[in-house]
């Protein structure tokens, strides 16, 4: 054990080296690689058809690549069939055996190895605790209920104690309510176990809450790779930015840029806009895309004052959703801009349909992309 | 609080018509079979004498358990219930081992292609079984296409003795009855979800045992399903032992026939369907057990 840990930098204890799939012609995964350490939750973000389901399947074992490899603790896992390989994968589905009770599902794997009765008793029992499911045990599949067959799953996918644990849409199955509530009592579970976490998801949501590091991809390859908070904040591309959350996309040109700030002329607003930093860039991209997250824009009645970042619009429609509205300004130019308000008091005069607003930012608020 | 049901009008009549059918093609023939397998043989038309007398203001009733008692006398009956038994079950042994894989691959083959091959199996069915027979007569016997072609590549100087004997049967009987099997079975396995046995494999189990802790079980009532409708019509099967089976090929409803057309025993030959019905009476009762457990398991 010592001598792996020596062998594997602890960043990349799972190493996915140029990995290339090909289904006839269509290319789903397209020469990604990436480095996922040892006792992270790691999930890779993306639509349907963007090679993150493709790419878990290759870590399973049930798809070998076209092309690259794969390392897990430093050994080469490429060619290994899935039953040979430390990892243990919770499907989507969940795939529980009807024919089996809980206890039988999560005996199986351990039966595989031809472990001692003894140990494998104990280990179930063991599982079985871990996911509060000790009273269930005898119990067939289809006479539990969604979160608990969750639960059902995710044991039997740790009791073999495997390397690396694969989810596939961990929460796919599951009602909106429930959802929230097993994401954070799976992530904490994962946690206690320790056991390095690789998850597919199309659902930011829960990507963001259960991952520390999420990749997104797209057409087959990663398009960023980083903490939530550097994927949303900052964003490395339109298709990013718009793909986790809500953005407001303003195209403009760069008509000065210094050292402290430079200042983008956009058609669609009434006034320029201030950064308040230097943007390094070549002198023939001028022209590029500002992204303003609504939770960044400020809806006011009164105008703002300086020469920067506003611009006039009336309400267009508004979207009451509780914890705050969505208010959607149509700028004088005709543009629709997205912007949260808070409601943060019960009765409180706000803009309604029809009314004449500024919009305005701070200097920071938005992400400069190239187009 | 348990509302009512709501029987809706008519019911009766919609539950009548399937009810009216049985008892008249069903329990009716059968409640006549039973009452002449207690009468004695007569030369008479029809050959058999009446149970029920009313003569001199007396009712006299007579049941004749003599046939029941001759049938468990001579060896004959007991070894043509033995043999039929036999083949029966040996047959759906041969069909479920050929049937199986065939069911599996058909199941797991692209979904375009499940049709055409499911005609495949289906299609000699749409012959009669009778012409279907006679032509493995013309392919089994000694001067036909089998053996032509065997010794044609010189794999063998004499022709192979095969019709006319068990063998013969055994090839007729899982030919005619297989796609009985490969259906019910097919019907099973299409259903299973790929993915249990991908979990199955990514918890350690080659593809080998996979199939057998996952797939097999899973497939139990297909299994069961097609072998009941294999044994259940070939332990009465008539017409191959007939015209593929020799003097050793000792069936029932050989013997059954005999009785009824050679020998107008009709008392015999009565007493003789009803012991094979009763016979056939516990794999049907198994066979409804199970499925009423599964239909339960499903609610």
């Amino acid at each position: 054990m010592k001598q792996a840990m020596a062998k594997a930098e602890p960043n990349d204890f799972v190493k996915i080296e140029r990995i290339s799939k090909r289904f006839d012609e269509a290319l789903a995964v397209d020469d990604v690689s990436l480095s996922i350490n040892r006792g992270e939750i790691f999930a890779l973000l993306g639509g349907s058809g963007s090679g993150k389901s493709t790419l878990l399947r290759i870590l399973a074992g049930f798809e070998r690549p076209s092309e690259g490899r794969v390392l897990l603790d430093g050994q080469d896992i490429t060619d290994l069939p899935p039953y040979e390989r430390p990892i243990n994968m919770m499907f989507q589905s969940y795939a529980l055996f009807p024919h089996m009770t809980v206890e039988q599902n999560i005996a199986f794997g351990l039966k595989q190895d031809r472990l001692p009765k003894a140990e494998i008793d104990a280990r179930v029992k063991e599982m079985l605790k871990l996911v509060h499911m000790t009273e269930y045990a005898r119990r067939k599949p289809d006479q539990l209920s969604g979160g608990q067959r969750q639960r059902v799953a995710l044991a039997r996918s740790l009791a073999k104690r495997p390397k690396v644990l694969l989810l596939d849409e961990p929460m796919g199955a599951l009602d909106k309510k429930l959802r929230t509530q097993m994401q954070l009592e799976l992530v904490e579970i994962i946690e206690r176990v320790g056991v390095t976490c690789i998850m597919v998801t199309h659902d930011q949501e829960e990507a963001m809450t259960m991952a520390q590091r999420i990749a997104i991809m797209h057409q087959g390859w990663i398009a960023q790779v980083g903490t939530p908070m550097d994927i949303y904040e900052s964003p490395v591309s339109r298709h990013v930015a718009e793909f986790i959350g809500s953005v407001n996309i303003f195209e403009g040109e760069i008509t000065a840029d210094m050292e402290d700030h430079a200042i983008i002329q956009c058609d669609c607003l009434d006034k320029p806009i201030y950064v308040g930093h230097g943007i390094t860039t070549r002198a023939q991209d001028k022209n590029i895309i500002y992204a303003l997250r609504p939770e960044k824009v400020w809806v006011s009645a009164e105008k703002p004052e300086g020469e920067h970042n506003s611009s006039h619009g009336v309400v267009h429609d508004i979207a009451y959703l509780g914890g705050h509205s969505v208010y959607y300004i149509k700028l004088d130019s005709g543009k629709l801009v997205q912007a949260f308000f808070a409601n943060s008091e019960r009765r409180l005069p706000r803009p309604t349909w029809d009314d004449e607003v500024y919009i305005s930012w701070d200097d920071d608020s938005g992400v400069i992309l190239h187009s | 609080m348990k509302m009512p049901r709501l029987t809706p009008p008519g019911r009766f009549w919609v539950i009548s018509v399937p009810y009216l059918w049985l008892f008249l093609f069903f329990l009716l023939p059968f409640a006549i079979v039973l009452k002449i397998s207690f009468s004695e043989a007569a030369i008479a038309i029809p050959p058999y004498q009446p149970i029920f007398q009313y003569v001199e203001q007396k009712l006299n009733v007579a049941l004749n358990l003599g046939n029941y008692i001759f049938l468990s006398q001579d060896g004959l009956y007991l070894s043509a219930y033995l043999g039929s038994l036999k083949i029966a079950f040996f047959s759906t042994l041969i069909c479920l081992f050929l049937g199986y894989p065939m069911a599996y691959a058909i199941a797991r083959a692209p979904k375009e292609k499940q049709l055409v091959y499911l005609l495949l199996v289906m299609m000699p069915t749409w012959t009669a079984i009778l012409i279907r027979v006679y032509a493995w007569m013309g392919i089994l016997s000694n001067n036909g296409l089998l053996n032509s072609v065997l010794m044609g590549i010189g794999l063998i100087s004499e022709p192979l003795q095969i019709l006319n004997t068990n063998t013969a049967v055994y090839i007729g009987v899982v030919y005619a009855y297989l796609p009985f099997m490969v259906l019910p079975l097919y019907a099973n396995l299409v259903k299973h979800d790929h993915s249990l046995l991908e979990a199955a494999m990514d918890l350690g189990a080659g593809k080998i045992k996979a199939f057998w802790s996952i797939t097999v079980p899973l497939s139990k009532t297909g299994i069961i399903a097609g072998s009941m409708l294999v044994f259940i019509p070939v332990v009465g099967e008539f017409v191959i032992p007939e015209l593929l089976g020799g003097p050793e090929t000792l069936m029932i409803g050989k013997v059954l026939w005999q009785e009824f057309f050679n020998n107008r025993d009709w008392p015999v030959a009565s007493a003789l369907a009803i012991v094979m019905l009763v016979i056939l009476i516990v794999p049907l009762v198994l066979f409804h057990y199970n499925q009423a457990k599964e239909m339960e398991k499903k609610s």
